[in-house]
C-alpha cells in the first residue's frame, strides 16, 4: 500500500477526507461571507460610494457632531462605571464561595436576555411623569428621561455584564494560588489585586472594556426609548443614523454608520491580535 | 519557633478533613506530613499557614494564639504545590515581593536587591534574576518559590508537596538540597508529601495522617520499625497481611504456634503484618510453615518470592538470595522471624486487599495435603 | 468517625471563609450596583404590571395585533435560532478542526454582530435585501423570494444578530473534546459518521442547546436591526419590541407594560432553562 493511501485511510478514520473538509470550509466561508461580511461591506460602499467629499460633508453636519459628542460622553461615564462593577463582581465570584452565587451570576446575565426596548421601558416606568419618582423629580427639577442621565443609565444597564463576563472565566481559570502566595508574603488586599491579579488579567480586561465601549456607543433600542429623539440634544450616533436614514439621507446615514463600523472593526482587530499574542491568556470561553 | 496545633477540626461539605488534630513541632525541626490523598495533610498545612480557617481548635506559634491573626502578619513562608510564581514578574521581583510589601521596616531598594542576590546564591540560581518564570525549568521554579518564601525571614517554612511536580532525578537532588538549606537556615519546617521515601529520607520526624487524623508521629526509624497502627505498617514499605489467632499471649496460624512477641492483645482473631525481611526460607529441615510458590521476580540483588500458605492460601512476600533457584509451584517452608500483630478491628491501609485474598478454599487445601499434615 | 468530630450543623455558614480580602467590599458594591441598575427598575416594571389587573392584562395580551406581533417575534426568532444552530455548529467545527489561510480572521468576524451596533447592521441589511438591493434583486429575480419588508427579512436580521451565540458556546467545548476519545472510537471499529453522532455530538449537545437558547432569546428581544428591514405594518411584519415603542409613543403605558411583561416572563424562563442546561452540562461533562 502506498504511503498516501495509508495516510488517507488513517485520516478518514479519525477525521474527514480532503473533499469533505473543503466542502465544509467553503460552506462556512460562504455563509459567513453572505451573512456577516456582506453587510459590513455595504456600509463602507454606501458611505464612500459618492466620494470622500460627500462623506466628510455628512460627518461635518452640526447634528452629527452633537451626536458624536453625546455618544462619547455616554461612553466616558458608562464604561468606567461598568469597569469598576465588572472587576468587583469578578473578584467576588471567583475568589469566594458563598450562597446565592449562581443567582448573582444569573442577574449579571440578565441584560443578555432582556429586550433592549424592555430595558428602556423599565426606566421610562421608573422615572416617567406618572411614576412614583416622577413628581418628586419634577419638583426638584431633575430631568432624567429624554435627557443625558436617562441615556447613560439605559446604556449602563445594557452594557454592565460585558466586563464581568470577560473577567470571570479568566480569573476562574487562573485560580487563587498566586493571590494566596501574595498575602502569605505579607501583601495587603489592594497590593495583591494591583500587582498580582490585574497583570494576569489585563488583556482580557482590555478586550472587555473595548467590547463594552463598542456596545455603549452602539446601543440603539434602549436609548431610543429613553432619549426622546431630540435632535442635537439627546441623539446618540445610532439614533442619528436612524433619523438620517428615515429622512432618505442614506449616504449620510451610512457615513455615520461607517464610524461605528470602524469602531467595531478596531475592537475585533485588537481582540484578534491579543489572542494571537497571548493565546490562552484570554479565556477560550466567551459568551455575550 | 515552636508550632503547635491544638484540637484542630475542619469539615468540607460534611466530611471531616481534619478531626481533632493536635501536633507540636519543635523549633528547628524538619517534619514531614505523610499520607494518602484526602488524608488531610494539605489542609493541616494550610490551616497552620492561615490559608484555611479551622472550624475548631487553635494554632500557636510559640505561645502566641493565632486565631485572630491575619495571614499577612503570621510570617509564614509558604511554598505552593505548583509554586504560584507571579508569572508577569522577573525572578528577582518575585523574590523581592514580600520585602516590598512590608509596611513596617521596609528595607531600602538597594538592601532589597542585596537580599535577593543573597537568596539567589543560596538557592543556586545566581545569574537568573532577570528571567521570567516561564523561562525556568520546574526545579528552578521550585527554588525560586523557596527563595521567595525565605525572603520574608519567615518564622515557619511550610511546603505543600514541594517535589510533587518534578521528575525523579531532579526530585532526589532537590531533596538533598532542601535538607542542606534547612540545616543552614534552621527554620522550623513542615512539608506535605505522599511519597514515603521522601518523608523517611528527608525529615527529622514523620507525621503519618489518615482520614483527617494523625496515625503516628515519630522518627523515620520508629515509623518503619515500630509502626503504631496497621495503617502505618502497610502505608510505609512493603507488607503482607495474614489473619492469625491470639490466645494466651501467643499467635497461631492454623494452630501452628508463631514465635513472635505480640505484647498485650486480647484473645481472639488478629492480623499479622509482615515485611519481606520478616520472613526467611527454612533450608535446614527445621520447623516452619509450608507453602507453594506462586510467583518470583528479581528486585536488584534479591529475588522477591510470593508464596501461598495456610488454609486460606494467604499470600506472603519475602526476599531470597538471587542465586538460590526458586521456581513457580515449588513447595517451600518459611519461618516468620519478625512482624507485628494487631488486634482485630484495627484498620489497615490494605484491609481491602486482604479481604479480597482471604477467601478460603478448603478443597485446594485438602488436595495439597495441607489438612493432613 | 469518633464522637469528638465537630457537629456539622453548628458550622453552617452562608459562605466559606477565605484569606483573600475584599469580600465585604466587592459584595456590597456588586449588590448596590445591581440593585440600582437592575433590581429596582425591574421591580418597578413588576409593580406597574401587577397594578394592571387581570382583565386589563388579558385584554391587551389577546389583542390580535399584540398576538400577531408576539407570534412574529417568537416565530422569527425560532426560525433564526434553528438556522443559526445548524450553521453555527458547522462554523465552529470548521474553525476548531481545520487549518486554512485566514482562519483567524474568520474567527474574529464571528464576533462582528457583538461589536457592530444594531442600527448599523439594520440599515446595511435593509440596503442589501431591499427589492432593488444587491441581494434582494437577485433573490426576487431568480427565485421570486421577497426578503426586504417581509417577515423573511426579520428572520435574516435575527440570523445576523444571533449567529455568534451558537459558535461561541460550541467552540470551546469542541476544543476541549479529547481527540483521544475519537481515536478510541475508531480503534473500536466505529466509522467516522458513527463517531460523530455517538461520541462527539452527545458531548456537544448541552453547548448546542445553550447556544440555541441564547440565540433565540436574543432574537425575541431584538429591535434595532429589525425595524429597518421590516415593513413595520401591523399584522404584516411588526415585531413585539416595536409594538412596545409604538404604545409608548401613544402614551399607552399599560399596553407597553403588559407586552413587556409577557416578553420578560418568557425571557426569564429561557434564562432559567439556560442555567439548568449549563448545570447539567457541568455535572455530566465537567465543562460549560
Amino acid at each position: 500500500m502506498s504511503e498516501t493511501a495509508q495516510t488517507r485511510k488513517v485520516r478518514r478514520a479519525i477525521g474527514e477526507g480532503p473533499a469533505t473538509r473543503i466542502v465544509l470550509i467553503m460552506v462556512a466561508l460562504v455563509f459567513l461571507g453572505l451573512m456577516l461580511i456582506a453587510p459590513l461591506l455595504v456600509v463602507f460602499v454606501e458611505a464612500f460610494g459618492r466620494g470622500i467629499g460627500v462623506y466628510l460633508q455628512a460627518l461635518a453636519l452640526p447634528d452629527t457632531m452633537a451626536a458624536l459628542q453625546l455618544t462619547l460622553l455616554v461612553a466616558v461615564i458608562a464604561v468606567p462605571a461598568n469597569l469598576i462593577f465588572g472587576v468587583a463582581a469578578a473578584w467576588l465570584i471567583t475568589k469566594f464561595d458563598f450562597k446565592g452565587k449562581s443567582f448573582l451570576l444569573t442577574l449579571i446575565d440578565l441584560p443578555f436576555a432582556v429586550s433592549p426596548v424592555v430595558s428602556g421601558l423599565i426606566f421610562v416606568l421608573l422615572f416617567g411623569a406618572n411614576s412614583a419618582l416622577g413628581p418628586w423629580l419634577e419638583d426638584n427639577n431633575i430631568q432624567i428621561l429624554y435627557a443625558v442621565p436617562g441615556i447613560v443609565i439605559a446604556t449602563i444597564f445594557i452594557t454592565f455584564p460585558f466586563i464581568a463576563r470577560e473577567l470571570i472565566p479568566l480569573m476562574e481559570q487562573q485560580g487563587s494560588s498566586e493571590e494566596e502566595a501574595a498575602v502569605s508574603l505579607g501583601a495587603s488586599g489592594w497590593r495583591t489585586f494591583f500587582q498580582v491579579t490585574l497583570p494576569n488579567v489585563k488583556w482580557g480586561l482590555l478586550y472587555g472594556v473595548l467590547l463594552c465601549n463598542a456596545r455603549a456607543m452602539g446601543e440603539f433600542g434602549a436609548v431610543s426609548v429613553v432619549s426622546g429623539h431630540i435632535r442635537g440634544l439627546t441623539n446618540t450616533l445610532p439614533l442619528h443614523i436612524e433619523i438620517l436614514y428615515n429622512d432618505n439621507k442614506a449616504a449620510a446615514a451610512f457615513a455615520v454608520a461607517s464610524l461605528l463600523a470602524m469602531l467595531a472593526l478596531v475592537t475585533l482587530a485588537v481582540k484578534t491580535l491579543l489572542e494571537a499574542r497571548f493565546a490562552g491568556e484570554i479565556a477560550a470561553q466567551r459568551r455575550h | 519557633m515552636q508550632v503547635r496545633t491544638v484540637n484542630i477540626s475542619k469539615r468540607y461539605a460534611g466530611l471531616a478533613a481534619l478531626d481533632d488534630v493536635s501536633l507540636t513541632v519543635q523549633p528547628g525541626e524538619l517534619v514531614a506530613l505523610l499520607g494518602p490523598s484526602g488524608s488531610g495533610k494539605t489542609t493541616l498545612l494550610r490551616t497552620i499557614a492561615g490559608l484555611e480557617p479551622p472550624d475548631a481548635g487553635t494554632v500557636y506559634f510559640n505561645d502566641r494564639d493565632l486565631s485572630d491573626s491575619r495571614i499577612q502578619d503570621r510570617g509564614v513562608g509558604f511554598v505552593f504545590q505548583h509554586y504560584a510564581l507571579f508569572k508577569h514578574m522577573r525572578v528577582m521581583d518575585n523574590i523581592a515581593f514580600g520585602l516590598r510589601a512590608r509596611r513596617k521596616n521596609k528595607p531600602r531598594e538597594d538592601e532589597i536587591k542585596r537580599r535577593v542576590l543573597e537568596l539567589l546564591d543560596l538557592v543556586q540560581l545566581s545569574g537568573l534574576e532577570r528571567r521570567f518564570p516561564a523561562q525556568l525549568s520546574g526545579g528552578q521554579r521550585q527554588r525560586v518559590a523557596l527563595a521567595r518564601a525565605l525572603a520574608i525571614e519567615p518564622s515557619v517554612l511550610l511546603l505543600d508537596e514541594p517535589f510533587g511536580a518534578l521528575d525523579a532525578r531532579v526530585r532526589k537532588d532537590l531533596r538533598r538540597w532542601l535538607r542542606e538549606i534547612h540545616d543552614r537556615t534552621g527554620h522550623t519546617t513542615l512539608f506535605v508529601t505522599h511519597d514515603q521515601e521522601e518523608a523517611l529520607e528527608l525529615a527529622d520526624r514523620v507525621v503519618v495522617m489518615n482520614k483527617g487524623k494523625i496515625e503516628q508521629s515519630a522518627t523515620p526509624d520508629e515509623i518503619y520499625d515500630t509502626p503504631a497502627t496497621p495503617f502505618v505498617f502497610s502505608f510505609i514499605g512493603e507488607s503482607s497481611v495474614i489473619p492469625v489467632q491470639v490466645g494466651n499471649g501467643r499467635a497461631t496460624l492454623d494452630e501452628r504456634l508463631l514465635d513472635l512477641e505480640i505484647g498485650a492483645l486480647p484473645d481472639g482473631p488478629a492480623q499479622l503484618y509482615l515485611r519481606p525481611e520478616d520472613v526467611t526460607m527454612v533450608t535446614d529441615g527445621g520447623p516452619g510453615i509450608p507453602g507453594l510458590v506462586v510467583s518470583t521476580r528479581r528486585i536488584g540483588g534479591m529475588r522477591r518470592v510470593t508464596i501461598e500458605c495456610g488454609l486460606a492460601r494467604h499470600r506472603i512476600e519475602f526476599d531470597a538470595l538471587a542465586e538460590v533457584p526458586i521456581n513457580n509451584s515449588q513447595r517451600l517452608t518459611i519461618r516468620v522471624i519478625g512482624g507485628r500483630v494487631y488486634g482485630a478491628g484495627a484498620e489497615g491501609y490494605e484491609t481491602e486487599r486482604l479481604a479480597a485474598s482471604a477467601t478460603s478454599d478448603f478443597k485446594w487445601a485438602k488436595a495439597e495435603g495441607w489438612l493432613d499434615r | 468517625m469518633t464522637a469528638t468530630a465537630p457537629d456539622g450543623a453548628r458550622s453552617f455558614r452562608w459562605r466559606r471563609r477565605s484569606v483573600l480580602p475584599g469580600f465585604g467590599l466587592s459584595l456590597g458594591y456588586t449588590i448596590v450596583y445591581l440593585s440600582l441598575v437592575v433590581l429596582i427598575p425591574l421591580a418597578g416594571l413588576g409593580i406597574r404590571s401587577a397594578s394592571l389587573g387581570w382583565t386589563q392584562f388579558w385584554a391587551i395580551a389577546f389583542d390580535p395585533r399584540v398576538v400577531q406581533a408576539l407570534q412574529l417575534s417568537f416565530g422569527a426568532a425560532l426560525a433564526a435560532a434553528v438556522i443559526n444552530t445548524v450553521f453555527g455548529v458547522l462554523v465552529a467545527w470548521v474553525l476548531v478542526r481545520y487549518r486554512f489561510p485566514g482562519r483567524r480572521w474568520l474567527d474574529a468576524a464571528v464576533d462582528l454582530p457583538f461589536a457592530l451596533p444594531t442600527a448599523v447592521a439594520g440599515i446595511a441589511l435593509a440596503t442589501l435585501y431591499a427589492p432593488n438591493g444587491p441581494f434582494g434583486a437577485i433573490l426576487d429575480h431568480w427565485f421570486g423570494i421577497k426578503v426586504g419588508f417581509t417577515p423573511l427579512g426579520v428572520v435574516m436580521a435575527l440570523i445576523f444578530v444571533g449567529l455568534p451565540f451558537v459558535v461561541r458556546t460550541v467552540q470551546p467545548v469542541l476544543e476541549e473534546i479529547d481527540r483521544e476519545t475519537e481515536e478510541v472510537a475508531a480503534t473500536l471499529g466505529a466509522r467516522r459518521w458513527r463517531t460523530i453522532t455517538r461520541v462527539i455530538f452527545p458531548a456537544l449537545l448541552p453547548a448546542i442547546l445553550t447556544g440555541f437558547a441564547l440565540s433565540f432569546a436574543r432574537g425575541v428581544g431584538e429591535y434595532g436591526s429589525v425595524i429597518f428591514i421590516a415593513s413595520n405594518l401591523p399584522f404584516q411584519s411588526e415585531i413585539a419590541p416595536l409594538l412596545i415603542v409604538i404604545k409608548l409613543e401613544e402614551n399607552n403605558y399599560a399596553g407597553a407594560t403588559a407586552i413587556a411583561t409577557i416578553m420578560l416572563v418568557i425571557s426569564f424562563a429561557m434564562l432559567f432553562v439556560i442555567n439548568l442546561l449549563q448545570a447539567w452540562s457541568r455535572k455530566w461533562f465537567g465543562h460549560e
